[in-house]
């Protein structure tokens, strides 16, 4: 039970400035994921809230109090890691045990054996117990680190890339077991990745980061439909929202290569001839006879239950994703339209979102 | 015109036999792609193919002629790796030329010939570069070209763009792919990547431990997998599988799965099909890709009442974990159509999508409703 706020907090090493004035709340239970590419600030964040690293300016509070002075021990928070850091010499069981084996802590010899199998069964490792944990394979490995974490009961969770090291097909089923713990244990959850289906498919919040700041906070589904600025509308989203160069005129979208396209009426036509970006997401494209704009196939990706089709324009090239059952050759001329409801306008120069901007 | 034929091939690293019984049979200006897990025996195919691997059981035939005792420089493939193996010291226009350098062909063929792949490749205006300032994607292009410029009887990819990061990699797919149609040379690519898989290939070649397990177009190998192994492997998010029993009660058919309070109704039209796999009861495995689950908000005739467990919402769909008793089935779905975990929703399986695997063997029991 733990609620999380950092306020104003900035942190340099050296003249680098890692994090810049970033303020975040994460609710009592909530799983909250922070999103961004390498050099962020992500893992300097989940550090700062470990206790492992000091802000340089702004306070981290945990349940109301600040704990610029709390030591990492004393805040009650577990953290895992990508490369699993087990004793190698233990069993699985022993590696469990452990964080509960201090005097310090008070916990019953009975009541360290009851924990133990509950979190095993809990991440379905029981058969694992008495195995070295130089015999497990990473999939296993990631269980028992996070099982490590879990056996204390920690306030809150916190979680570096711990998916990133594994293969696809697990990292997959972790997935699942990660959310399904968090919402058994009730636990909260800072988790930071820079994969976005593992922000999308997990996060009750996700939080974009970049160079530093924090650039929006939402739901997955704010995020994706309704991005803040062109960085978070191609943070999201695979392939991306694709970002058209263009301008509207007579309630028209015209693209930097002629294409004109329509747009819904609240689109505005304040904007008329002010240079400006239109992002529209691939499932939002349509290929069919008759439809306004004309592109070539540059591509052709098979996902089996769908393909995501590459369209030359000029010299652009836009991504949509069409059903599996169509069927499409290289360098095919088609037409091609938009859902003009579900259209993001942004500004041409700053990338803002005119919807954000107000 | 370069065919391409594996017979009977077995290769041996010690007492590990890593390609058991391996036949393939390679058409003229084919697209093959090997894919399967890092240890599969994909890439020692690849370099038994090349001539860098010596193979101890079988024959390689290239255009009908059996080249396994033929060293690597004598039949005439070129070869492509991860890393981009470039001369330093050289540009990028010695690089792609060094190939002809030993053909003894005179100063001008050599400059048109190279001048033509660099175009091809739209590295025309790096030629004069040294490869220590270029990108990923063009020490890459680079090394593709080199590979060509002699106009081998195939290519050779070994995971070309496992290295590059996820966006160069889609570009360069569909260059590689572009580059394919317009040479029109016999290409073998490896990978571990199902996508790139099924984005580049005309067919695929699955191999796990050694083992040849499938060999189709992309959508046979989507649609129609022959094993678990297969089914498992293509596709993401991963197929559902779950032990499952078929019964006929009073004309009405369903398929239930172990642990599940209820059971699938299937239209009674499939009865003859569905004998095969009630003879297979209780050895009997169920699979269905998550498009294959469709889901509804109200009770309707033949769907049955499930619990949404975890909604992972991806932006443009959803996957929902359905719970159906002890089983979990995964559903893809509109975005938001099931509006919070722990609602009631109702299932039913899309006949066409359902898969018949015998639980022991894993192999498909190949039928199609």
């Amino acid at each position: 039970m733990a609620h999380i706020e950092l306020k104003g907090i900035t942190k340099t090493f050296g003249n680098h400035t890692a994090l810049k004035d970033l303020n975040l709340q994460i609710a009592d239970g909530e799983f909250f994921v922070l999103l961004g590419q390498t050099g962020a600030g992500k893992t300097t964040t989940l550090r700062l809230v470990a206790g492992l690293e000091k802000p340089t300016a702004g306070t981290v509070l945990i349940d109301g109090k600040d704990m610029a002075d709390w030591g990492p021990a004393e805040r009650d928070v577990a953290l895992v890691l990508q490369q699993y850091s087990l004793y190698p010499r233990y069993t699985v069981r022993e590696n469990l045990e452990f964080p509960l084996k201090p005097a310090i802590r008070r916990v019953s010899p009975a009541e360290i054996k009851e924990r133990v199998d509950r979190v095993a069964k809990t991440l379905r490792i029981e058969h694992l117990l008495d195995r070295k944990t130089d015999r497990l394979s990473g999939g296993e490995m990631q269980r028992v680190s996070i099982g490590r974490a879990i056996v204390r009961k920690p306030r809150v969770f916190l979680m570096d890339e711990p998916l990133s090291a594994l293969d696809a097909k697990l990292r997959e089923a972790l997935r699942t077991e990660l959310k399904n713990l968090q919402m058994n244990l009730g636990a909260t959850f800072l988790f930071v990745t820079h994969d976005q289906i593992e922000a999308m498919s997990m996060g009750d919040k996700i939080g974009v980061l970049n160079n530093g700041q924090l650039v929006q906070t939402g739901t997955p589904q704010e995020i994706y439909t309704n991005p803040k600025n062109t960085f978070v509308a191609r943070a999201v989203g695979s392939p991306p929202m694709n970002l058209i160069e263009g301008k509207i005129s007579g309630g028209e979208a015209i693209t930097s290569e002629g294409l004109k396209l329509p747009l819904a009426a609240q689109a505005g036509a304040t904007t008329d001839n002010r240079l400006l970006t239109f992002g529209v997401r691939p499932e939002d494209l349509v290929l069919e006879s008759g439809a306004p704009a004309e592109a070539r196939v540059h591509d052709i990706e098979n996902h089996g239950v769908e393909k995501i089709v590459t369209l030359r324009t000029g010299e652009k090239f836009i991504h949509a994703t069409v059903p599996a059952q169509i069927d499409l050759k290289l360098d095919e001329q088609v037409r091609f339209n938009w859902n003009p409801d579900k259209v993001v306008v942004f500004d041409g120069g700053s990338g803002v979102s005119l919807r954000h901007a107000g | 015109m370069t065919q391409i034929e594996l017979r009977g091939i077995e290769k041996y690293f010690g007492a590990v036999q890593v390609i058991k019984d391996l036949n393939l049979s390679i058409a003229d200006r084919e697209f093959i792609v090997l894919l399967g897990q890092s240890g599969c025996g994909k890439t020692t195919t690849l370099r038994a193919i090349a001539g860098l691997e010596s193979i101890d059981v079988g024959d390689i035939l290239i255009d009908g002629q059996p080249v396994q005792h033929m060293k690597a420089s004598d039949r005439d493939i070129a070869f492509v790796f991860q890393s981009f193996s470039l001369y330093p010291h050289m540009s990028v226009y010695e690089n792609i030329a060094f190939p002809l350098r030993a053909t003894g062909r005179d100063r001008a063929g050599m400059d048109e010939e190279v001048r033509a792949v660099a175009k091809t490749l739209q590295i025309s205006h790096l030629l004069s570069r040294k490869p220590s300032a270029l990108s990923g994607g063009d020490m890459q292009r680079v090394a593709i070209g080199r590979a060509l410029v002699r106009r081998p009887k195939a290519m050779l990819m070994d995971e070309p763009i496992g290295a590059l990061d996820a966006k160069l990699r889609e570009e360069m797919r569909a260059e590689i792919k572009r580059l394919h149609i317009k040479q029109g040379s016999t290409t073998i690519y490896v990978t571990h990547d199902q996508v790139e898989a099924m984005s580049l290939a005309d067919r695929i070649v699955i191999m796990h431990e050694g083992v040849l397990q499938q060999i189709g177009s992309p959508s046979e190998v989507y649609g129609h997998p022959s094993n678990l192994f297969v089914a498992q492997f293509v596709g993401s998010p991963v197929m559902n599988v779950a032990e499952a029993s078929v019964a006929d009660e009073g004309g009405q058919l369903s398929a239930k799965l172990r642990g599940a309070s209820q059971g699938f109704q299937l239209p009674p039209a499939f009865s003859d099909i569905l004998s095969t796999a009630k003879a297979e009861n209780g050895n009997l495995s169920l699979g269905v890709r998550p498009e294959g689950v469709l889901v509804s908000r109200e009770a309707r005739d033949g769907f049955i009442p499930v619990e949404a467990h975890i909604i992972e919402p991806l932006g443009s769909h959803d996957i929902v974990d359905l719970k159906l008793g002890e089983q979990m089935l995964r559903a893809r779905t509109k975005s938001g159509f099931v509006p919070q975990a722990g609602t009631t929703v109702w299932a039913r399986i899309d006949p066409a999508q359902a898969h018949f695997f015998n639980t022991a063997t894993g192999m498909s029991l190949g039928i199609r409703l």
